[in-house]
């Protein structure tokens, strides 16, 4: 009995110990490029890009893997400035660009359940139970996480409405 | 101004170009004011900065000179109803922008009394601080009238900082077709060098120079005969020539020196105001009469009676038009609607558009004014780089901006082109390149606007991640105490000793945790 406690005691320190030594000496030090690319990710883990979350994609786009374009809530300035950073080029896919998407509520349907107000990772969704939901436009990141939630589908997302201030002249078409 | 300063102020001015002026025979029409419409739609945003906000409600009553809408925030303009009469709805309405996009305003449906408000005079605006002076502009409304429609009472009491050393006021008047500035100084010249002695006493500037461009003799003739008794106000000539009327191309022409570029007026102790502001500016300082109407120049081949109105503020350009006796239908019709000048005005796509405050002219041209054609590409003459008045290269901005390359665009700077429209107007391929350069300006603020929605959501996001952790936290803490409060309890009653105070502190603990 003795014999076995102290075998396996004795084992254990000396298995610990080599490990310990082993993660300060081999430890692999993660791409700091990728850290720095999810530092520019909007960090609500949507899932959209197809990746586990915002550092599954930077860690994608790092690789060359996927387009700096491919997180819908970042949008057109997102890709481009990862983009500038990896010294590539991106697609921005032309005009037909929705632009950002964002949250609306159907307030006739609204029942008031907060379920989309705890889903949501920026707390953009304002109310309270049994009163009518509002989403507020600038802090909704467009991770599309609440619409699940709703019971009654009141939620949709709904391209960002351009605003006077937002207008501005679309590029001249080319003449042949 | 003899040969040699002509020489000398000519010099200064590098570029620009010398459209046909087409002002004559509206400039020499006789001034008409123009009786409120049945309906007027007032934007709540005429100006710069933030839109004004609506205090008025449906239904109320609302005499002429009274004010509908608040300012907000530190750059914005009170907003005042043109006439008397009932609020009929508060909601979108077409705005006057090329994107036909609506926006936020007040409908007045008028009672046909057209009866003032409650004013508050003043008889000695001298006697008046700079600052009340600030003030009182500020509840009248007034925003510049030139065109940029920038809240005046910002400019006037030092709100840019820098102290003024000078006072220019801007009646060059230099964009093709419009005359309303010359139609006023003809007949309003007591009363724009009456507001410019006031705006000279609220800025504290040494001097005032008005710059008026030799193609008005007979503006410049009035303007002469009422400074007379100024010593301070002086009238200058200054040469013909498009974009004179630039901020930093007057300053230029007329002191010599340059505004920094990206930089303002303010910088090298100038500040400029438009002449129809001067006008404005007394009537709200001397009779606390607040910008409820404005002149506007209505032309354009397709006018029947082209000339000078006085319009309210509000009334749809349609019913302008009507009032200058509607549309000519001869010569292929109206080809263009434009409002302000052909150079930098802006195309609209109807004519149920309101007058605001910055609106200078409505014009509708016909396809010979125009004078679209076929275009082709780029043959690098280099005209453009010519025509240019603030020395950019406007045939490189444009390759770049056509293969979708703003930022390299923006390195040639695209932020100091002032979009007067002379490359496009001298381009012999007929290439839209003001369009390609506000094109690319709106592409960059996108993406600024963009970059800084990225940065609120990762703040916001954190935020709450960082909110769950902490909630997690207290709610296993309180639970720990709570534990380790029953416990010591169950210890207390074994010992039936007296702790109920203990218990109660470790339940005061805990209740201030949960609130």
């Amino acid at each position: 009995m003795l014999a076995a406690i102290l075998s396996l005691t004795i084992l254990g320190a000396v298995l610990g110990t080599v490990l310990g030594f082993a993660n300060r000496f081999f430890q692999v030090e993660g791409n700091p490029l990728v850290e720095e690319i999810e530092a520019l990710m909007p960090g609500s883990n949507c899932g959209q890009c197809g990746f586990p979350g915002c550092a599954g994609a930077a860690a994608a786009i790092a690789a060359g893997q996927a387009s700096p374009a491919c997180c819908p809530p970042g949008g057109r300035s997102l890709a481009v400035t990862i983009a500038q950073r990896l010294g590539v080029s991106v697609d921005l896919g032309g005009a037909d660009d929705p632009g950002p998407l964002v949250a609306e509520i159907d307030e006739s349907i609204c029942i008031g359940c907060t379920r989309c107000i705890r889903a949501c990772p920026t707390d953009a969704i304002l109310g309270g139970p049994k009163q009518i939901h509002n989403v507020m436009r600038d802090s909704c990141s467009g991770c599309a996480q609440c619409i699940d939630q709703c019971p009654t589908e009141a939620m949709v997302m709904q391209p960002l409405p351009v605003t006077l201030q937002q207008w501005f002249w679309p590029k001249p078409a080319l003449r042949g | 101004m003899g040969i040699l300063d002509r020489f000398l102020r000519t010099a200064r001015f590098s570029g620009g170009v010398h459209p046909d002026d087409h002002k004559r025979p509206a400039a020499d029409a006789p001034l008409r004011v123009m009786p409120p419409p049945a309906r007027l739609y007032v934007p709540l945003v005429q100006h710069i900065g933030s839109p004004a906000r609506a205090v008025v409600a449906v239904g109320d009553h609302v005499r002429k000179g009274q004010r509908i809408g608040e300012p907000q925030g530190a750059v914005s303009a009170a907003i005042h109803a043109p006439t008397s009469g009932r609020v009929i709805a508060i909601g979108d309405i077409v705005a006057p922008h090329p994107s036909g996009l609506p926006v936020r305003g007040i409908t007045i449906e008028s009672d046909g009394r057209d009866e003032w408000c409650e004013l508050e005079a003043c008889d000695d605006p001298f006697a008046l601080d700079p600052a009340e002076i600030g003030r009182r502009v500020a509840r009248a409304g007034v925003v510049g009238l030139g065109g940029a429609a920038f809240p005046s009472a910002v400019k006037l009491s030092g709100g840019l900082g820098a102290r003024v050393e000078l006072l220019i006021i801007n009646a060059s008047e230099c964009e093709p077709f419009l005359s309303c500035d010359d139609r006023l100084m003809r007949d309003r010249a007591a009363e724009a060098v009456d507001g410019i002695a006031i705006m000279l006493h609220a800025t504290g500037a040494r001097e005032a120079r008005i710059g008026i461009e030799d193609n008005k003799p007979e503006a410049i003739a009035v303007m002469r005969a009422a400074v007379a008794g100024h010593a301070r106000i002086r009238v200058e000539v200054i040469p013909t020539r498009y974009p004179m009327g630039s901020e930093k191309h007057l300053i230029l022409v007329l002191t010599g020196r340059e505004v920094p570029a990206e930089g303002r007026p303010s910088d090298i102790g100038v500040v400029v105001h438009n002449v129809g502001t001067a006008v404005a500016v007394r009537n709200a300082v001397r009779f606390g009469r607040p910008l409820v109407s404005r002149l506007v120049t209505v032309n354009g081949a397709c006018v029947r009676e082209p000339g000078n109105v006085e319009v309210p503020i509000g009334t749809l350009a349609g019913e302008v038009l009507a009032f200058c006796g509607g549309l000519r239908v001869d010569h292929g019709g109206p080809a263009r609607l434009l409002l302000g000048g052909p150079m930098t005005g802006m195309q609209v796509p109807t004519l149920e558009v309101p007058v605001i405050k910055g609106t200078g002219g409505i014009l509708v041209l016909d396809a010979a004014e125009v004078g679209e054609g076929d275009g082709g590409p780029c043959i690098r003459c280099g005209d453009c780089m010519r025509a240019c008045p603030v020395g950019l290269l406007p045939l490189e901005i444009a390759a770049r901006v056509r293969v979708g390359e703003v930022d390299k665009a923006a390195g040639f700077g695209l932020a100091d082109c002032i979009a007067c429209g002379c490359c496009a107007y001298v381009c012999p391929s007929r290439i839209p390149l003001v369009q390609y350069f506000h094109h690319a300006k709106g592409e960059l603020a996108a993406r600024t606007r963009g970059t800084q929605r990225n940065e609120t959501i990762r703040t916001l996001t954190r935020a709450k991640a960082e909110r769950l952790e902490r909630e997690e936290r207290d709610k296993a803490e309180a639970l720990a105490r709570r534990a380790a409060a029953s416990l010591a309890a169950a210890a207390a009653a074994k010992q039936s000793a007296p702790v109920t105070e203990k218990v109660a502190e470790d339940a005061n603990e805990e209740s201030g945790v949960c609130a």
